[in-house]
């Protein structure tokens, strides 16, 4: 139980993984595909910063009173990776846009039958 | 929508967590700038998805598969919350205990980002840049119809 | 119609307010949370709420394409820039303890700076991006390279 207790956290970021890796390999539709990839990245993110926590500590903004302060170093990590997910989503789903425009269809099999058919309709 | 409640939702743990520049950022730019770029990108393409012909039950395999490794590669790690943990006590404290004195800056997220890992973050602001390079190239030149099919030759 | 007419009043009132807070996290990045992050995301909200509710071409005469292209270059400029000042100034780069008479301002100050060019380029990013997601739908031929 005592297990239990300790590990919740990382099963929790392990449910979440899990559910965003089903949706980017057996959804076909690509723009649900860039939404099982955020998943997957804000798992990743609950992850890292479960594990700078302390319990009984507070933010690390050093203020008078206070001795016992979680670790800072995931948070500055994570906030470059916030910000680097929100780009690289927006760069996907700028590509997204282009192949329908130029193939008529964001669904990949789809796509793929066209692609071993004729290129270039 | 349910992107937005999920980004908020993992906002409110974050907060919960200790971490509160995370969550700040967490909720503008998850709860603001990815649910209005899935909303372009939805009236842009199609509003709804065509069913899929493929079989779900090797991905399921493969999913569970995976998620069964990892839980077993968690049973040797710290406890949540613990103080004692490894990733605690490398560099945090000396962080902790100098930033006040050496930078002058209470918040010690700021510090550690723009002051001692300052190299990162120019490196990180070069990926937005280029992340928007990217963008506009891919959307930046219009052409007069979209959904005319390709005629052999690019005439931008 | 009316129900547009409560958007627009509402996002008209709220605007002045949200670029101030935005201006708000992004100098208090210091004593509390916030940075330039932060304040990059919640100034480019800001405009791209008034984008939305008033038409894209009209938050283009607000804030033009062209400008919004050069802030991104000029907020990572600033951030580099302060690095090559360091290094002119006899530190190592991005060695801010060079850049004021005692080590912890110029700490201080090093880190205002980069801290403001990260929320510059951050936010006209983030215009950019959306600019780049809602033109793309109007299909009257108009030529959008600048």
């Amino acid at each position: 139980m005592s297990t239990f207790l300790g590990l919740y956290n990382y099963w929790i970021v392990v449910l979440l993984m899990m559910g965003g890796f089903y949706v980017v390999i057996a959804q076909g539709n690509l723009i649900k595909k860039v939404v099982g990839l955020n998943i997957f990245q804000t798992s990743v993110f609950i992850l890292y910063i479960s594990m700078g926590k302390v319990h009984g500590a507070t933010a690390p903004i050093i203020a008078r009173g206070y001795h016992l302060y979680t670790n800072p170093i995931p948070s500055v990590l994570i906030l470059t990776a916030i910000v680097v997910g929100v780009a690289t989503t927006a760069v996907g789903l700028a590509l997204a846009v282009r192949v329908r425009e130029n193939y008529g269809s964001i669904q990949d099999d789809r796509l793929t039958e066209e692609e071993d058919g004729e290129p270039g309709r | 929508m349910l992107a937005g409640l999920y980004s908020f939702v993992s906002a409110g743990l974050f907060v919960v967590m200790d971490a509160v520049d995370v969550a700040f950022t967490e909720a503008a730019v998850g709860a603001g700038i990815s649910t209005v770029l899935m909303l372009s990108t939805l009236a842009l393409t199609s509003r709804r998805s065509k069913r899929s012909i493929r079989t779900r039950a090797l991905p399921l395999l493969v999913v569970l598969v995976t998620g069964t490794a990892l839980i077993y590669g968690t049973l040797d790690m710290p406890h949540y919350g613990s103080p004692g943990a490894p990733a605690n006590h490398h560099v945090a404290p000396r962080y902790l205990r100098e930033s006040m004195p050496k930078t002058n800056v209470p918040n010690v997220v700021t510090s550690v980002l723009a002051s001692y890992r300052g190299y990162d973050t120019l490196g990180e602001t070069t990926v937005v840049f280029t992340a928007v390079v990217g963008v506009t190239i891919l959307l930046g030149v219009r052409r007069r119809r979209p959904n005319r099919p390709r005629d052999g030759g690019d005439d931008s | 119609m009316t129900g547009h007419l409560v958007l627009r009043v509402v996002a008209k009132l709220l605007l002045p307010l949200i670029l101030l807070f935005a201006l708000y996290v992004q100098f208090h990045g210091d004593f509390g949370p916030g940075g330039g992050f932060q304040a990059g995301v919640i100034f480019a909200a800001g405009f791209i709420l008034y984008a939305l509710i008033f038409g894209v071409r009209q938050g283009r005469r607000v804030l033009p394409g062209w400008l919004a292209h050069n802030l991104v270059a000029v907020g990572l400029l600033i951030y580099a820039g302060t690095g090559v000042a360091t290094l002119a100034l006899g530190g190592n780069f991005l060695d801010y303890n060079v850049l004021a008479h005692a080590p912890a301002e110029g700490q201080e100050l090093g880190i205002m700076l980069i801290e403001f060019g990260v929320g510059v380029a951050v936010s006209s990013a983030m215009i950019i991006i959306v600019y780049m997601f809602a033109g793309r739908g109007e299909d009257d031929g108009e030529e959008d390279r600048e």
